[in-house]
């Protein structure tokens, strides 16, 4: 444990030797004791804030939407989507695909930065993959209601019966089920796995006897003993180490479900690099749009979640965005290059068609805007920033709707076209999973610990023995790039950190 | 430590309910040098609780095993097998679909489903192995009766030697525990 400075120079002496490193990942003071008290208070204490329950009761509005949706959609059918031919996949593979990619910044923040032993992931991991997990319920509603009889769902999967029939497996909406069915199933295997630790924490924590008792229910029983924590770690590095590939191969599957087809617009190789590297766009947003607005109703979780990892969430996204506006250009380039009538005049469509006003308003959201994040100052500034993540989700959710119904509406034979327009039904359906999300969201973070607390007390002890200079590697994923902390825009406390890291002092130690 | 006080003088001549002594720490650090120095001492029955996982201490422990990635690693081939074979069967032995014109048995298309099934059984593998290996689920164990064992999950470091250590003795044992660096407390720790 750091001992606590006495004298002001002293004090000063501290700041200048941890400032850089705390400026990243932990702000303020924090002990393992703190950690637990500031992230479980948001749990065990008695009432959450006002705003919680507003929100919680906005949403459940919207849950009941979502049910109302359904259930009219049960009893009239899907005709009461706009969807029609030539336009037969609409809103509900839109937002199936629009939903999943949000999901994909979860798993990418929990498994890949994992094994990339990127430390600041793991004041944002938790929440994330709770996102990852409601965003495939909502996903996941939408193939399975537009099936028109979801009690019928079970004939999606291979089993014997009595038609002697079997489902054809060299189509990718088969691989989809798959893939989708395992992401779940993986995330949610991978999500508790992390939660378990904490949650008996909380067990521990909690004076509430039925806290104590479904906490000790959930926790199993956790111990935290060294031979414990041996296989845990290997059975986290190891779901890591399949969630890296799976995430990628989820997308690309989705992606497979338009590439293989020979629509135009879809027809593409590009599809599955630049479906995944939109997912994991999307979701970055996504993580964004929540966490901004958490940070305001519980403040002190600022101390984790600072500017640095605001930041660094912007670069990811910049990143992200620039692959999908490579995508977007080379779109327009294999309408050219394929010199495919109908490859072109889906461009010219695009372009200049009924729908073109969804097609800039797509080029900017998601080509334009972001290029704002270049700039550090903006990087850092949060109102800035939740504007661009919303911007980014409609600009993600445009473009799955300039590639399903646009190319759709114009298929092969003029006299096929037709205009495709959603119904109440479609609006209904889709707010109501908003709803349901944010439901979930806000129950989850009632319940459980949104931030992992276990591997937060591990990265601050990996801090003390940076800063302590006990040994070089304990500093690893620290370095590099020091970038100082002059942007801020007063969202952080205790600004005052040295412009640069000093590579003596912080390994010198005291 | 010097303030380290030696907890074993309450009705433990018997011994009989006596679980092992515990040994409190507040530094994880220390914990890892206790555990070396305790295994080196020649205890075998000693295990360390920690609010997080550390570096070390398993090894500290010389504790390796190294069977949970091999279970994943099974349960990713025949999680394999079993998809591929399971398309194999079944879109080209029992009901095989002629699909414009491809032939029966075209392999690349049963790969994304093979490659599904591979991540599934081998990520369930490696959790339920996982808990299996640890023997939980487990609400109750004697260790949760230690001394202050509650911060075991958020702020503090224990090691803990059992009675049925060949080396342990209630005295000598707990006199090695409170010279460790860094001690707090030592305790016993009743069997229920």
């Amino acid at each position: 444990m750091a001992s606590t400075p006495t004298t002001e120079t002293e004090e000063r002496a501290v700041v200048e030797r941890r400032g850089p490193v705390r400026e990243r990942f932990i702000d303020n003071e924090h002990s393992y004791s703190s950690l637990t008290d500031i992230i479980g208070e948001v749990v065990l204490s008695p009432r959450p804030p006002i705003v919680w329950f507003i929100v919680f009761g906005i949403s459940f509005v919207f849950v009941n939407v979502f049910l109302m949706a359904v259930t009219w959609l049960l009893v009239r059918g899907t005709g009461t989507w706009g969807n029609n031919q030539p336009v037969a996949w609409a809103w509900d593979i839109i937002n199936f695909v629009w939903w999943i990619g949000i999901g994909h910044a979860g798993t990418l923040i929990s498994a890949i930065l994992l094994l990339f032993r990127q430390q600041w992931r793991n004041s944002i991991n938790r929440f994330a993959e709770a996102m990852t997990i409601f965003a495939v319920i909502c996903a996941g509603m939408y193939p399975l209601l537009h099936t028109g009889r979801p009690w019928c769902d079970y004939w999606l999967f291979p089993y014997p019966n009595i038609l002697g029939m079997w489902p054809q497996f060299r189509s990718p909406l088969c691989w989809d089920v798959f893939a989708v069915s395992t992401y779940f199933t993986v995330s949610l295997l991978f999500w508790f796995l992390g939660l378990v630790p904490d949650i008996a924490a909380l067990r521990d924590r909690s004076t509430h006897p039925f806290a104590r008792f479904a906490y000790g229910l959930a926790s199993l029983g956790w111990r935290g003993s060294a031979r414990h924590w041996y296989r845990y770690e290997q059975c986290y590095t190891i779901l890591a180490g399949l969630s890296a590939p799976l995430v990628l191969s989820v997308h690309t599957i989705v992606s497979f479900d338009f590439a293989v087809g020979i629509v135009p617009g879809w027809h593409t190789t590009i599809f599955p690099p630049y479906f995944v590297a939109g997912a994991v766009f999307a979701g970055f947003a996504m993580v964004l749009t929540f966490g901004i607005p958490l940070l305001k109703v519980y403040p002190k979780l600022k101390d984790f979640i600072t500017l640095k990892h605001m930041d660094w969430m912007g670069r990811v996204t910049l990143a992200t965005g620039l692959i999908v506006f490579y995508g977007y250009i080379l779109e327009m380039f294999y309408g050219w290059y394929s010199a495919n009538t109908y490859e072109r005049a889906l461009v010219m469509n695009r372009l200049f068609g009924p729908y073109a006003p969804f097609y800039y308003a797509l080029i900017f959201c998601n080509g334009i805007a972001p290029q704002a994040l270049w700039h550090p100052k903006l990087r850092r500034n949060i109102p800035f920033l939740w504007i661009l993540s919303l911007i980014i989700g409609v600009g993600m959710w445009l473009e799955r709707f300039v590639i399903i119904p646009m190319s759709l509406s114009t298929d092969f034979l003029p006299s096929s076209w037709a205009y495709y327009e959603p119904t109440i039904w479609d609006w209904a359906l889709f707010l109501g999973t908003m709803g349901l999300f944010t439901f979930l969201f806000f129950l989850f973070i009632k319940f459980l610990p949104m931030i992992n607390i276990f591997e937060m007390r591990e990265l601050l002890h990996q801090i003390h023995e940076y800063e302590h200079g006990h040994n070089g590697h304990g500093g690893n994923g620290h370095h590099g790039n020091g970038h100082s902390g002059n942007g801020h825009s007063g969202a952080v406390t205790a600004d005052a950190t040295p412009a640069q890291p000093n590579p003596e002092t912080l390994e010198g130690g005291h | 430590m010097a303030n380290a006080v030696a907890h074993h003088d309450h009705d433990s001549e018997v011994g009989a309910n006596i679980y092992g002594l515990i040994a409190e720490f507040d530094d994880p650090d220390a914990l890892v040098a206790a555990a070396r120095t305790a295994t080196q001492a020649g205890y075998r029955h000693v295990e360390g609780y920690s609010p997080f996982p550390i570096h070390g201490l398993a090894e500290a422990l010389d504790f390796k095993d190294w069977r949970l990635p091999k279970i994943a690693f099974f349960g990713g081939v025949t999680g394999m097998a079993l998809g591929f074979i399971g398309l194999w069967y079944t879109n080209v032995i029992d009901y095989p679909w002629n699909v414009g014109g491809k032939p029966l048995f075209s392999w690349p298309q049963f790969i994304p489903i093979a490659y599904e099934c591979t991540i599934l059984f081998a990520a369930g593998a490696a959790f339920l192995s996982q808990w299996l290996l640890n023997g939980y689920p487990r609400p109750h164990h004697p260790i949760f009766n230690a001394r202050n064992f509650d911060r075991a999950s958020q702020d503090r470091f224990f090691l803990f030697i059992e009675t049925t250590d060949p080396q342990y003795d209630s005295i000598g044992t707990a006199n090695f525990l409170s010279e460790l660096h860094g001690v707090l407390h030592v305790s016993e720790v009743e069997k229920d």
